[in-house]
């Protein structure tokens, strides 16, 4: 359902020109959960934004259900079913939780509807409904918003960037509920980029990105067992610590 | 009486689609179009000037005035001074607003003078709308000056709200607080093409334990120009929070003045003020939402605006 061809993504750093991402290929197949791994700085934030439109390759293709969505915007490509979820994700003065979800839904959602996706990801919906998306927020609560809003888009193909980064241990735990719960139903293609152990460990295929490459790609039996013990597949606590959440 | 430009007007500025229940009193193209009292609200007009007071009478509760003002009629200029007084212990909303229509090359102006004299544990809310439209050459000007003196133990509530079609406004709010008494103010600004929009608070806190919050939220567009001046002094132990936060876009600009003037020791201030472009990761979210950059835009605005 996706194929990233020779993608390239270079970047003007003091003059001089910098690969971010270097002739990269990368299949996702359709109905599959996928995590991708690796050290920081390898490119794994930024080739989830050339999927989403956010950044623009130098050089290659995307192909998304047949179609070649290079060339289009972040809307066109979200209205051709990707959605994404941001690893910081923005803050709105007056917007509301329910205001934000009817526009992902790209309807007007019921107010039972909004509800459901809040529970689905652990808040309780007559607290958040009427709140605005602002500073007033944790960071926690702000990143399970978000995964709200991707769940409420309910498209072909989800991208998580790092959803586990900022939030408390209460938090992962029931993020985890709810990867598993997507994992289960199984109607879409999940793409996350993900440190984290216990996420790896509820792959289908397991992506491991370095220097901007795919060094290692492949089923989770076989790929997981080389990361356990390395930094590509940290525990919670590590998780935490990096997310700057409390864990000491 | 009221014509069908004037309807639409009064839609807009007082959410008035009907005759307004309880007591009002419109005035459209500087004559009185309809008046209703009732028996807690009198409404008469004044001998010496243009306008009317407003006497509520103690006690009053639940109860609502409505006097919105209508120009169609290009090349008007008025000044109009109208005075509440408002007994102790009552809660009552009042609705004013002014909508201009104008056509012609001529401009139109409504200068309204508002007084409140709010009696002792009272409680106001005040709500305020300014709207111009019609394709005229002729400016549409609106300076509104409000006072309110608040007795003990009152409390006010301003919204003020001035979205669309107004090209010059100067807006000039005062108010005096004596002990306990509290104001909210909360301004809602847009200006696009040449607008100016200008507004002054000064808020003096004179007893003991007089609280004072004044918030502007305002997007300048094109070529406007908005400047927001808030002075609260502090004379007792209160406490005062003034705020202004403005998206500013195209070739706009904002100036924004917040003072704070503590002469007790016991006086707690805060000011804010931020200036700031709609911010990029905002809109790109929207986008990965399925909204194209101007929607994303309009939402970012409406929100913030409401």
């Amino acid at each position: 359902m996706l194929e990233l061809k020779d993608i390239s993504f270079n970047v003007q750093d003091d003059s001089k020109e910098k690969e971010i991402i270097r002739h990269l290929d990368l299949n996702i197949d359709d109905g599959k959960f996928v995590v991708v791994t690796g050290p920081n700085g390898g490119g794994k934030s930024t080739m989830a934004k050339l999927i989403a439109g956010i950044e623009t390759p130098t050089e290659g293709r995307i192909i998304f259900n047949g179609e070649d969505i290079t060339g289009k915007s972040i809307t066109e490509r979200a209205n051709l079913g990707i959605s994404f979820a941001f690893q910081q994700p923005a803050r709105f003065k007056g917007i509301t939780v329910l205001d934000l979800l009817r526009i992902a839904a790209g309807k007007q959602l019921t107010v039972s509807a909004c509800c459901e996706f809040l529970s689905e990801v652990g808040l309780c919906a007559r607290d958040y409904i009427n709140r605005e998306v602002n500073a007033s927020l944790s960071g926690g609560e702000l990143k399970r918003i978000e995964i709200a809003t991707v769940l409420a888009r309910g498209t072909q193909l989800a991208i998580f960037d790092e959803p586990e980064a900022g939030i408390d241990l209460w938090s992962f735990q029931n993020l985890i509920s709810v990867f598993e719960r997507m994992r289960t139903a199984n109607t879409r293609s999940i793409l996350i980029i993900s440190h984290q152990e216990r996420i790896l460990q509820i792959a289908d295929e397991i992506v491991v990105l370095a220097n901007g490459q795919v060094t290692k790609h492949g089923p989770r039996e076989e790929i997981l067992p080389e990361l356990l013990g390395t930094s590509d597949a940290v525990g919670v606590c590590g998780c935490l610590k990096r997310g700057g959440a409390n864990c000491d | 009486m009221i014509d069908a430009i004037q309807k639409r007007l009064l839609a807009e500025i007082a959410d008035l689609h009907t005759v307004p229940t309880g007591a009002y009193n419109i005035r459209a193209n500087s004559k009185l179009a309809a008046r209703n009292t009732t028996a807690n609200i009198d409404i008469v007009s004044k001998a010496d000037v243009s306008g009317i007071d407003i006497r509520i009478k103690p006690g009053t509760k639940k109860e609502s005035v409505h006097i919105p003002v209508v120009l169609s009629d290009s090349g008007l200029k008025e000044t109009v001074y109208n005075d509440f007084y408002i007994g102790e212990d009552c809660d009552v909303v009042i609705v004013a607003g002014c909508g201009i229509h104008n056509c012609g090359v001529q401009d139109s102006e409504h200068d309204g003078v508002h007084r409140f004299f709010v009696g002792k544990n009272s409680k106001v809310k005040y709500v305020e709308k300014h709207y111009g439209e019609g394709d005229g050459r002729g400016k549409r000007i609106l300076n509104p000056v409000t006072e309110a003196y608040l007795e003990e133990g009152s409390s006010m509530e301003m919204e003020m709200v001035q979205i669309k079609g107004v090209d010059s406004t100067v807006r000039t709010t005062k108010a005096e607080l004596a002990a306990n008494a509290s104001l909210v103010v909360r301004e809602r600004l847009m200006t696009h093409g040449n607008q100016k929009a200008k507004s002054i608070y000064e808020t003096y806190l004179n007893g003991d334990g007089a609280a004072a919050d004044v918030v502007s939220r305002s997007v300048a567009r094109e070529e406007s120009f908005q400047e927001f001046s808030s002075r609260i002094t502090g004379n007792a132990a209160c406490k005062g929070h003034t705020e202004c936060d403005a998206i500013i876009m195209d070739k706009a600009r904002v100036l924004a003045i917040p003072q704070l003037d503590a002469n007790n020791v016991d006086a707690a201030l805060v000011h804010e003020a931020a200036i700031g472009k709609i911010a990029g990761e905002q809109i790109i979210k929207l986008m990965t939402l399925g909204l194209t950059q101007e929607q994303a835009e309009e939402q970012i605005i409406n929100g913030f605006l409401k």
